[in-house]
């Protein structure tokens, strides 16, 4: 009896409860799977390729710019008296599927590549720890023969890259990115020096505040591919988010601003000055708004 | 007397919890930032809100994440860069109509809403004009009204005050189902 008289009670007063109305429906909210997003703030790292894809319908206008060496002194001004550029575009197709096309002024190179994300890294009901993508590019070196007088072939102007991206964004702050590294080199000037050469790239970013955020990456290649004086590519960048732009500054040991180029070619080493200052400015355009 | 008492506790939990609230989980939230440079709008429609038709109690849940923008990028920079979804997920509104409408009889009823906003972590008192409109029993509600960005802690830096307005323009709409 008591019993009903207690039941009755709370029912009565359960009208008091009510202020939190949204518990009474919210209790059966599922959870949902949310996909992963803005582990880095452009698509690419510095010279790496990141995680990131362009999104679908959006146009990423891209120049790459280093100055010389800062061992050159004075006289070059530090390396700025000099500059290496590379003028190029990327394309989201769909939100995974992205595509680029870009010139470089260094040995007059035109690259392309193509970059699909594989996997994405979600948190919520369904939990995937990481983001995977496969990268594929190729450079067509324009710069005229070394030697014009033998027998010259087309393909030895090309280079292939392929890499497998591996990230995952641990928090907002951090995120660490390892992406294995094959460059295939159709002619090579020594017969010492590996067609094929593998590499593991390492990237992080350290977010500083909201629109700051600092990035290295090292790319380590195996010895014995290589010949001596060739050197690991170890770059410190600081990237800057205005509205539709991301500002990439960066001190660099490489010259060259494509895969080819900063895996298998950077000679500078860092003690002895051998950096370069550079940026890279990104500007986006959404050239049409897909259907959700 | 066990029996009366039972059928009781029954009427009184029926007509207690059924008749009196009303629920959607399709209510659309939109909003538009009208600044020199642009114009910039986003709309989510998976708002969820609860009405006590006894009381004139309502609460309404949105989920930053599912503002949905034309560009891309604006979309990673209003959850990254200005309402920070990782860190403040949700926009609630908890609040009471002033003057309770008569919800069994069609028609349109201009109301006050007085209560909270809690957004980017800043929890604010508010008054919101609305209408609430009764037709064939179906109740929905709509209102127009203004925030200012600043009230909810959220900093428009200077080189883009061309494009993000200070003040932001909301348009809400649902219509509820019986809960």
């Amino acid at each position: 009896m008591a019993v009903y008289a207690m039941l009755l009670l709370i029912l009565m007063s359960s009208h008091a409860y009510c202020q939190d109305l949204l518990s009474l429906i919210e209790d059966d909210e599922e959870e949902q799977t949310e996909i992963v997003t803005a582990a880095w703030k452009a698509n690419r790292v510095v010279n790496l390729h990141s995680i990131e894809n362009t999104p679908a319908g959006v146009f990423d206008f891209k120049i790459g710019h280093r100055f010389g060496q800062i061992s050159l002194g004075i006289s070059e001004l530090f390396g700025l008296d000099q500059s290496s550029v590379r003028i190029g575009g990327d394309y989201g197709i769909t939100d995974r599927l992205m595509i680029g096309l870009g010139r470089s002024s260094f040995e007059k190179t035109i690259d392309g590549f193509v970059k699909y994300r594989l996997i994405r890294q979600t948190r919520g009901a369904k939990e995937t720890p990481l983001s995977v993508s496969l990268f594929a590019s190729t450079a067509i070196k324009t710069v005229p023969f070394q030697n014009p007088d033998r027998e010259n072939f087309f393909s030895s102007r090309l280079y292939y890259t392929y890499q497998v991206i591996l990230a995952r964004k641990f928090s907002n702050e951090f995120t660490l990115q390892l992406s294995p590294t094959l460059v295939h080199r159709n002619l090579v000037e020594f017969t010492e020096e590996a067609n094929d050469v593998y590499a593991l790239a390492a990237a992080a970013r350290f977010k500083l505040t909201q629109r700051l955020a600092l990035n290295v990456e090292y790319i380590y290649v195996p010895e014995g591919q290589l010949l001596p004086g060739f050197r690991n590519s170890f770059t410190l960048g600081l990237d800057i988010e205005t509205g539709g732009h991301v500002f990439q500054l960066h001190f660099t040991n490489s010259t060259s601003m494509i895969e080819k180029g900063f895996v298998a070619e950077t000679t500078g080493n860092w003690w002895d000055g051998n950096i370069h200052f550079g940026f890279n400015v990104s500007r986006v355009f959404q050239l049409h708004t897909p259907k959700s | 007397m066990k029996y009366l008492l039972t059928a009781l506790l029954c009427v009184g939990f029926f007509s207690g919890a059924f008749a009196q609230k009303y629920f959607t989980k399709q209510a659309s939230i939109k909003f538009e930032s009208e600044a020199p440079m642009e114009t910039i709008s986003a709309i989510n429609q998976q708002v969820v809100s609860v009405l006590d038709s006894e009381t004139g109690d309502m609460q309404w849940s949105a989920l930053v994440k599912s503002f949905r923008f034309d560009k891309a990028l604006m979309q990673e920079h209003f959850n990254e860069n200005y309402l920070e979804s990782d860190a403040y997920p949700k926009a609630i509104f908890t609040g009471r109509i002033v003057e309770n409408p008569p919800y069994d009889e069609d028609g349109e009823y201009a109301v006050v809403v007085k209560g909270t906003l809690d957004m980017h972590g800043e929890v604010n008192d508010v008054e919101i004009p609305a209408v609430i409109y009764v037709r064939d029993g179906v109740i929905s509600a709509s209102s127009n009204f203004s925030v200012l960005v600043a009230d909810y802690g959220i900093k428009i830096p200077k080189v883009v005050k061309d494009n993000v307005s200070e003040e932001v323009k909301i348009y809400v709409q649902a219509q509820y189902q019986a809960l």
